[in-house]
């Protein structure tokens, strides 16, 4: 069931576009951020509302690499794994995230404190290696303030 | 030497607010063009200016406003901005879209006006959330100031602009498939023809320009198309906005003249090489251009010089592969991402990809053989120019064809010493 809040939210963003359906993809990012990922309950949800059938809206929700299908931690590591960081040693950073959180790529930690992710270039190539933690570019990243940076995340 | 597009920028002060903006002199390009030129004026001075496409292909941008067709004046059209900027080892509109948000803005406006669309959209990539924060402030400021909305100074023209952003996917970058992904559907290119110029958002009339393309139009309204030539030291006109990363004593990113030459950025600008790094090569302009190598250092960065090296301009941002990274290795993380961010749609590519970046790392693996070289530049054919919809597979194939070319010797020491030479370096971990 979708709340009388997130409803408020899609009916904007419908309200906007031409066709109800152009508006999906600001639907799966709206119960995303209310829900933290779009799970097989809520994506039939909003395909009911926005007058789609369920195949068709999770093609366009699987498409997407930032809408979530399966539950993540609170905190979600993407780490880019693009060219300049491949020269710069994102494996090195990768390396030291696997040791200290004991999770590869596209897993979350028992606690789910964190997702790790890989992702494609973050687009701060001239302070490589970087990565992102939910809405923070952190960049020029090495081991020792790699510690630091993930202490700031509960 | 001038800087228009970054003039006013610098990493110490916030971003320029309206109040800044118009203190530089922002939106006189807007009173001029809406008061005293018509649109065709508009599109002759920018078609004038010879202003190609900063986005990678480099086509004459006021060619592609003339496309549009201008009879019909009740027709609904739209102005999109392509802020999705994704291509690895491409760090330019980032600068643009953080520090200066209204000369876009007013970018916007004018361009808008030229091919008379009343609805705009800045599609941003999701991971620009700095930016994202910025271009709302400022989009709200130009309303509120009136150059954005109903009638705006008078004139009798009218102009939406909203912030659309992405949730992921490179493709997205590409127009026809960004439209998709605006139109809420699956980020899959379109066959062309029709071209979005004639049929393009929920099939109107629609023009799609990179953020740097459109940050140049007030300045060459301001100052003139002849003015905008002679910024260019090179075959082509105005100034550009160039990038170094990699293992360089000073990465970063430069708005000079069009056609400084590679030597230049690197030697000069990034400071050269870091002690105990060797140049080998440099993808000129993002993951989807050919190397340039030793022997083009003196080429000038412009769409014409570049091209003629066998390479493309591209975003002008450079990657550099120096002599501690295994050339192999290089090449395998290009096709990754390629056949990780090809959409599926086409066949060469959505099997080709993974074909290339399997081959590769078992190359990297030593457990390569000779025939893997010639299987490999069969791919670079079949998945080049006219075989696919979108020209994200002939992309992908730049780097891996002129990477056989140059660094041939380095692929069969691969593939004879049954390992990468580059393994023993870093005690056999592939940790670089």
């Amino acid at each position: 069931m979708l709340s009388p809040k997130e409803i408020k939210r899609l009916d904007q963003e419908i309200a906007l576009v031409p066709t109800r359906k152009s508006a999906c993809i600001e639907a799966l990012k709206i119960i995303q951020q209310h829900r933290g990922w779009v799970s097989d309950e809520s994506l039939r949800d909003i395909a009911e509302y926005m007058e789609m059938s369920v195949e068709e809206l999770d093609s366009v929700a699987t498409f997407y690499n930032l809408i979530f299908r399966k539950p993540v931690g609170r905190n979600i590591i993407l780490l880019c794994d693009s060219i300049s960081c491949y020269v710069m040693g994102y494996k090195k950073i990768y390396q030291h995230l696997q040791d200290h959180l004991h999770i590869k790529f596209g897993e979350t930690t028992a606690d789910a404190r964190f997702t790790l992710l890989p992702n494609a270039c973050l687009g701060c190539c001239d302070h490589a290696p970087t990565l992102m933690i939910n809405n923070d570019l952190y960049k020029d990243l090495t081991n020792d303030n790699l510690d630091e940076i993930l202490k700031e995340y509960r | 030497m001038e800087k228009p597009l970054t003039q006013h920028i610098s990493s110490n002060h916030p971003w320029l607010n309206l109040k800044d903006y118009t203190n530089v002199g922002g939106y006189q390009a807007v009173h001029r063009a809406l008061k005293s030129m018509t649109p065709e004026e508009v599109t002759k001075i920018v078609q004038d200016s010879e202003l190609k496409g900063r986005g990678g292909a480099g086509f004459n941008t006021g060619m592609k406003w003339s496309f549009v067709p201008m009879d019909d004046v009740r027709q609904t059209k739209y102005l999109i901005t392509n802020a999705d900027e994704m291509e690895p080892g491409t760090f330019k509109d980032r600068l643009l879209l953080e520090g200066n948000p209204h000369q876009l803005i007013e970018g916007m406006i004018v361009s808008a006006y030229a091919i008379q669309a009343n609805i705009s959209y800045i599609f941003l990539r999701w991971a620009y959330k700095k930016a994202a924060r910025i271009i709302e402030e400022a989009i709200a400021e130009a309303y509120a100031a009136g150059y954005l909305g109903k009638d705006i100074l008078g004139s009798g023209f009218n102009l939406e602009m909203h912030l659309h952003t992405g949730v992921g996917r490179y493709i997205c970058g590409e127009e026809t498939a960004l439209l998709n992904a605006l139109e809420g559907k699956r980020a899959i290119p379109r066959s062309k023809p029709p071209f979005p110029q004639v049929s393009g958002l929920f099939g109107k009339p629609t023009i799609v320009n990179n953020v740097e393309t459109l940050c140049n139009i007030p300045h060459i309204v301001n100052n003139g198309a002849d003015w905008f030539k002679a910024l260019s030291m090179g075959s082509d006109a105005g100034t550009k906005l160039y990038g170094i990363s990699g293992q360089v004593n000073k990465p970063g990113l430069w708005e000079l003249p069009m056609g400084t030459t590679v030597r230049e950025l690197i030697e000069e600008h990034a400071g050269g090489m870091k002690p105990g790094f060797k140049f080998r090569g440099a993808l000129p302009g993002g993951a989807s251009t050919d190397f340039l190598v030793t022997e083009h250092l003196d080429v000038k960065m412009d769409y014409q010089s570049v091209a003629a090296a066998g390479s493309r301009l591209g975003t002008g941002t450079m990657v550099i592969l120096d002599d501690h990274t295994c050339p192999v290795g290089f090449v395998h993380n290009l096709e990754h991402f390629f056949a990780q961010e090809s959409c599926g749609w086409c066949t060469p590519c959505r099997e080709g990809l993974p074909w290339t970046e399997k081959i590769l790392l078992s190359i990297e693996n030593g457990e390569g053989r000779l025939e893997d070289l010639e299987l490999l530049e069969m791919h670079t054919k079949y998945l080049g120019p006219g075989n696919t919809f979108c020209a994200l597979a002939p992309g992908a194939m730049e780097p891996l064809q002129s990477g056989l070319k140059y660094f041939r010797a380095d692929f069969e020491k691969h593939i004879h010493e049954k390992k990468c030479p580059w393994d023993e370096q870093r005690n056999g971990s592939h940790l670089y």
